[in-house]
């Protein structure tokens, strides 16, 4: 599905990444720990096209073809989702209505008519209930005086609409409560399947206590310093990332 | 005869000789401003006595009055003298069919989604081929003249409802109420003429696309609208489609009188030809309008998209003189490239009981500078009298403008005048996530614009409200990297 070689990333001349590979198969789950400031944020943003970032060395694989190579719009159409650690509001312009014309630009890129108005309306009504949002925010603008909780969830909705095939959450899990989290996390185990696959950027184990990946990797400094199953983000919940700290001299 | 008049006399006849149409060159004045051509342009109209004297005494006032400076717009200065004031708006030979209009400006009806046959209209295509809207037009003349409407071309309104015309022009904006104001008063060539009888409820919208001698409007059109007691009457004025007209000025005048519970609903598309990108050419629209809510509960109500001119200087107002009368003004003002826009309102309040709304939404992109300018008056007899005020701004880019400049004053002590103002940018947050959800970054402009200008956009017909959303589009085109 995904398949990043060596990649190396700088903003403004300060090299973030410095080497990444990872190597995401489909219907697989991969979370990504690490402290603030490893550069977590960085390589999502990266792989959702977000200017400002200048790729120096390395290469991403998305599906066969050069992610790097698309445009963000193209990559999303080409289901490449983005769930943001900060949802933006957009005021006026309603939930309902961006979701629709999200669903059609991909849809028309997929060479699709445009979706149905009544099986677009029972679509989502069906999915906003999965998030336990009340059916009232869809007509409310994009986030627009929503709680954190909210607009997590909302993006978790957004996903479920768009049947994206490769999700990256980026820390989705932070300011949730325990409930929040456990509704986000239910969102994304029903839409795990054979041939979609997820990065699940995060800081905190917590989020996989409900949300059991197939790989974990711990990342500092710009490098992945560590990877292994499950098991690994509890060892690291246990040792905290001063451990981090020794793997990486240790390392070096 | 003095020569002049020899010369003039010449002119005059020239407008009755045939080829009206295909010989338009014979239908102008040369350039320059007089009391000789002030007379030519009545002749011309064969006008009544007192409308010469009106508009000589328009004149008169003109001569003594000064161009206003006090607007943040930056322009060259304007030579009165070089400007030909009767002129049919089509100086050129008008296309025969489609295939001779310039093909930009199709690419951009069929990007609003402008039907063909309304294509031909717009592009000034000669009438006969417009067949469709003859009968349109047809149809729709019986049902109004069933229910008492008037509704014809002020010209036509001066030969055949001269008492009318005497009774109500320029009873709410005087010919000596501003300088751009005098000037349409002396030189007005047309516009459109309303009046709607006590109780009745206008049949449709009325809209100048069904008057087909709209087409011969000048750039000095005169629009007077009166509803009598009891009566409604929803107006429509729209420039749809770029106007191919260069470096002109427009100045216009709307009177608009609504008698006891009567409601005028005034709405307007203009997008007029903005310049290019360098700021070259464009329309200077200096426009006077103001409703008069003369009668008790009655309400006037404005609504406006301004995508187009060069330079837009116009504030829509409200004279409250009816106890518990009503003033609405609804605003979406867009300014690209080197576009420059001093827009907004006047809300006078002189009866008791008396409201007012201004929804105003500036966007100002490119080099643009967009300018809310409202006055809310209170004067001491306007008891109770209440204002709201939301006045925001957005901008797109890091090189436009948005200034606010409101004034209010009030003399009344139980008045409440609310006002709130906001100004926002298009975040690079709010395009990426809009891209990251497979929107291209044109399109999520447009979302993000057509959202902040919702509260406007519903208060326009269906159909406008449409057309609306489509033009903000196109006129914010290119203004994303």
């Amino acid at each position: 599905m995904l398949k990043i070689e060596n990649l190396h990333v700088r903003v403004d001349d300060t090299p973030i990444l410095k080497g990444i590979s990872l190597d995401i198969k489909p219907g697989e789950v991969h979370a990504i720990m690490g402290p603030n400031g490893s550069g977590k944020s960085t390589l999502s943003h990266v792989l959702a096209g977000r200017a400002g970032y200048e790729v120096t060395a390395g290469t991403v694989s998305y599906l066969g073809r050069s992610l790097l190579e698309m445009k963000p719009e193209e990559r999303a159409r080409e289901g490449v989702f983005l769930a943001f650690q900060y949802p933006v509001e957009i005021a006026g312009v309603s939930n309902i209505y961006l979701l629709k014309a999200a669903l059609n630009a991909i849809r028309k890129h997929k060479g699709l008519s445009e979706v149905d108005a009544m099986d677009f309306l029972k679509l989502v009504k069906e999915k906003i209930k999965a998030v336990n949002l009340d059916e009232q925010f869809l007509y409310r603008g994009v986030n627009e005086g929503f709680s954190g909780g909210e607009k997590k969830r909302n993006e978790i909705l957004q996903m479920a609409v768009l049947e994206p095939r490769l999700c990256i959450l980026d820390e989705t899990d932070s300011g949730l409560d325990i409930d929040a989290l456990r509704l986000v996390a239910e969102g994304v185990n029903s839409l795990r399947s054979p041939d979609r696959s997820f990065i699940l950027v995060t800081h905190y184990q917590r989020l996989l206590n409900y949300i059991k990946p197939d790989c974990v990797h711990v990342l500092a400094y710009g490098r992945i310093v560590k990877s292994g199953d499950a098991s690994l983000a509890l060892e690291l919940e246990k040792k905290g990332y001063g451990w981090v700290d020794q793997l990486v001299s240790v390392g070096a | 005869m003095s020569a002049t008049a020899k010369t003039l006399d010449k002119l005059i006849k020239k407008e009755y000789a045939p080829g009206f149409v295909t010989d338009l060159e014979a239908d102008t004045l040369p350039p320059g401003l007089n009391e000789d051509v002030i007379r030519a342009i009545s002749a011309k109209k064969n006008e009544p006595e007192f409308m010469l004297e009106w508009r000589l005494e328009a004149f008169r006032h003109w001569l003594s009055m000064e161009e206003p400076k006090w607007a943040f717009v930056h322009y060259g200065p304007i030579d009165y003298q070089a400007i030909s004031y009767y002129s049919a708006p089509k100086t050129r030979e008008p296309p025969k069919s489609l295939d001779e209009v310039d093909p930009k400006l199709l690419e951009t009806y069929n990007k609003l989604g402008i039907p063909l046959y309304e294509q031909e209209r717009l592009a000034g295509v000669a009438i006969d081929a417009v067949f469709d809207s003859v009968s349109v037009a047809t149809t729709f003349k019986e049902k109004l003249a069933a229910a008492g409407v008037i509704f014809c071309s002020m010209s036509e309104a001066i030969q055949n409802h001269p008492d009318l015309v005497k009774q109500y022009l320029g009873s709410v904006v005087p010919p000596g109420d501003n300088f751009f104001a005098a000037l349409n008063s002396a030189v007005f060539s047309d516009g459109s003429f309303v009046y709607i009888p006590k109780g009745v409820r206008c049949p449709m919208e009325l809209s100048t696309y069904f008057r087909i001698n709209a087409a011969k409007t000048g750039q000095f059109e005169r629009t007077l609208i009166i509803a009598e007691e009891s009566s409604y009457v929803s107006y429509l004025e729209g420039c749809t489609a770029p106007m191919r007209d260069e470096n002109q000025l427009h100045a216009a005048v709307v009177e608009l009188v609504a008698l006891d519970n009567a409601e005028i609903k005034y709405s307007t598309v203009q997008n007029w030809y903005p310049g290019d990108e360098e700021g070259r050419g464009g329309i200077y629209n200096f426009v006077t309008k103001r409703g008069d809510c003369r009668g008790r509960k009655s309400k006037i109500s404005w609504t406006q998209v301004e995508t187009g001119s060069a330079i837009t200087w116009k504030y829509p107002s409200c004279i409250l003189r009816g106890d518990e009368s009503v003033g609405e003004f609804y605003s979406v003002a867009v300014t690209n490239h080197c576009q420059q826009a001093d827009t907004g309102t006047k809300m006078i309040h002189l009866g008791k009981n008396t409201k007012s709304t201004i929804i105003s939404k500036g966007i100002s992109a490119g080099r643009a500078q967009n300018s809310y300018r409202g006055l809310v008056k209170i004067l001491k007899s306007a008891e109770n009298a209440r204002n709201y005020t939301q006045c925001d701004s957005l901008l797109i880019g890091d090189r436009c403008g948005a200034h606010t400049f409101p004034y209010i004053e009030v003399k009344q002590p139980t008045a409440q005048v609310e006002h709130e103002a906001t100004t926002s940018k298009i975040s690079e947050d709010q395009l990426f996530f809009c891209m990251q959800r497979g929107l291209s970054a044109e399109d999520a402009v447009s979302m993000i614009v057509n959202g902040f200008c919702k509260q406007v956009f519903k208060e326009l017909p269906m159909e406008f409200a449409v057309e609306a959303q489509a033009l903000l589009g196109i006129s914010l085109e290119g203004s994303v990297g």
